[in-house]
């Protein structure tokens, strides 16, 4: 490790540091805010709130029908995360274990949905679901939402796939298992921290996947998001103490995931789509 | 297995299966094909819908009208610039804060903590930075609030419901993504190359624009590019924080706005692909420049 020891270097930290800190300090007074709001009885132009109160909570989960959005919001996530690993691994196993004609164009294709945003491609998508009436249906939602999630899965797998040595497989073989059993005794076992932390990825980012379901919800397939966005949209129409107090539910909802979502991975992994490609 | 059942062509050879599973198609194989068939159908197939759907205008007429109509209204075609103007200097202040950033976090030893506080806005989603920022930009809030306590202003300035609101929530939803992006290209360098510059009596800056920038070059052309996207599409903040109607009018608003608010599912498509041109021109425009700088291995290792 190079330490300079000048002092032009050590400005140049302390200006670093000042930069995170200004950008953290921000970040966590935004946070800040929105919570203080949700328990303001009445705040105006004060530092702090006139007082305290907790009934945002109950008027907002009223007023927004947060019960049935949440439990929307869940059955969408649980069946996004439960179809993309199915689908994902799948084929992440037979890309990882088998090098065929065509196999390239095939990850490209994984590739793309990853790399174009989603208000890119969620229009046209939003278009076909609409004519063929599965827009604003559950399954419409959770149909926008794997497009991006299966190439995650698949990607984020891959590696994971490579670095299982094929001999346990052959050996398996050996013994007479099928696919089928292979997959159940040998493989699921074995690759399940993979799955695990490729799942809850898919699962934090489908929380917050704004763009695809607003483009193709309908009122009552809504996510917490989606509602979240109509609520700060229609603003004045409601107390802003109430969106807050809403704002916040959803905030406790994805932290408790990325909470449990960061025991397995790297923080960096939420980011970085999938393993990056390298740089060619 | 019906394939089998020609048996003068087994007989010959080797079995079109065992042909095939030569080449790497056997049952293993088939397990990508569930995923390929939907990626086909959800979105291969709606992006050609779109495609082709954006040449067939709703009130008819030839088929170029659509891309006609969004050049000739200034309201349409401006949002090109608009959101241009929007993107691309929050993609490139996010990237020149990120670097000399991840250089100094590179060394540090408890990455983790700072890694998860950036991770937060990506988690909590564009959404709920909006909604955060209406109250804590605004002209009551915190931010304002502490200039005018220090004295550095003396009226809130206007920072929601202008084009710095949409910037400052690309900011904090942009910045972390660029700078975890930037840190593991910079983790991925070997040290020891720096040290043999530092040996040999470079400085700080020699190093860096020497040694280190070269190999990065190509990962924060990358990098670039993702970031770049990504703001290119801002449409939730852009509503919520900014102008709809004015300065912040980005393209992803007006393609929204015609296919869902006026139901021309083909204008709105068109503005689609007009969209997906843009951000592919500048995209390939990045990584074409690429080609200019070093490309190689970074990993050092001993031959």
């Amino acid at each position: 490790m190079i330490r300079d020891t000048t002092l032009g270097a050590k400005l140049w930290a302390a200006a670093v540091w000042a930069t995170v800190g200004f950008f953290v300090v921000n970040l966590l007074a935004m946070i800040a805010t929105v919570v203080t709001s949700s328990f303001a009885t009445r705040w105006l132009g004060t530092w702090l709130p006139a007082g305290w109160t907790t009934r945002w909570y109950s008027s907002a989960w009223s007023e927004f029908q947060l019960w049935d959005v949440l439990m929307v919001t869940f059955q969408v996530i649980g069946a996004v995360v439960f179809i993309s690993g199915v689908l994902g691994v799948t084929a992440a196993y037979a890309l990882a274990r088998r090098d065929f004609p065509g196999k390239k164009l095939l990850v490209l294709l994984f590739l793309l949905p990853l790399m174009i945003p989603s208000m890119t491609f969620g229009i046209p998508l939003a278009t076909v679901l609409y004519q063929t009436g599965l827009a604003g249906t559950f399954w419409g939602v959770v149909a926008a939402n794997l497009v991006p999630t299966v190439p995650f899965v698949i990607l984020v797998m891959i590696p994971f796939i490579e670095q299982i040595d094929p001999k346990i497989e052959a050996a398996a073989r050996v013994f007479g298992a099928n696919t089928f059993k292979l997959f159940v005794h040998v493989l699921l076992p074995l690759l399940m921290p993979g799955i695990l932390a490729a799942l809850l990825l898919v699962l934090v980012r489908t929380i917050a996947m704004f763009e695809l379901t607003f483009l193709v919800a309908g009122p009552t397939s809504q996510t917490l998001v989606v509602a979240l966005y109509y609520a700060v949209f229609a603003a004045g129409v409601r107390a802003v103490q109430s969106i807050d107090a809403m704002a916040v539910i959803y905030m406790v909802t994805t932290l408790v995931w990325l909470i449990i979502a960061l025991r397995f991975v790297n923080p960096t992994q939420i980011v970085t789509r999938a393993k990056q490609q390298p740089a060619h | 297995m019906d394939v089998l059942a020609h048996a003068p062509a087994v007989e010959q050879g080797p079995s079109l299966r065992q042909r095939l599973a030569a080449k790497g198609f056997d049952a293993v194989t088939l397990l990508v094909v569930p995923a390929a068939v939907f990626s086909l159908l959800l979105f291969v197939y709606p992006f050609a819908f779109g495609f082709v759907l954006s040449f067939e205008p709703k009130g008819g007429g030839e088929w170029l009208s659509n891309y006609r109509r969004f050049f000739s209204d200034p309201f349409l075609y401006e949002t090109i610039a608009k959101t241009l103007w929007l993107a691309i200097p929050v993609t490139l202040l996010n990237l020149l804060l990120a670097i000399p950033i991840a250089f100094r976090v590179r060394l540090m030893r408890h990455q983790r903590l700072l890694t998860t506080i950036l991770v937060l806005p990506i988690t909590l989603g564009t959404v709920l930075v909006a909604e955060g920022l209406l109250n804590y930009l605004g002209p009551q809030g915190w931010f304002n609030r502490t200039l005018m306590t220090l004295g550095l202003i003396s009226q809130p300035l206007k920072l929601v419901h202008n084009y710095w609101g949409v910037f400052a929530s690309l900011l904090i939803t942009g910045f972390p993504f660029t700078f975890l992006l930037t840190l593991s290209y910079v983790t991925g360098i070997d040290p020891a190359l720096e040290q043999a510059a530092a040996t040999l009596g470079a400085s700080a800056w020699q190093r860096f624009r020497h040694v280190y920038l070269p190999l990065l070059m190509p990962g924060l052309a990358i990098t670039f590019c993702l970031s770049f996207v990504q703001a290119f599409s801002v449409f939730p903040s852009a509503v919520l924080l900014g102008e709809p109607a004015g300065p912040t009018r980005v393209i992803s608003i007006a393609a929204a706005q015609a296919a869902f608010e006026e139901y021309d599912y083909s204008m709105g498509a068109a503005i689609a692909m007009i969209m997906g041109v843009v951000q592919l021109a500048i995209v390939v425009a990045v990584l074409a420049s690429r080609g200019l700088f070093y490309r190689g291995p970074a990993s050092g290792a001993k031959g």
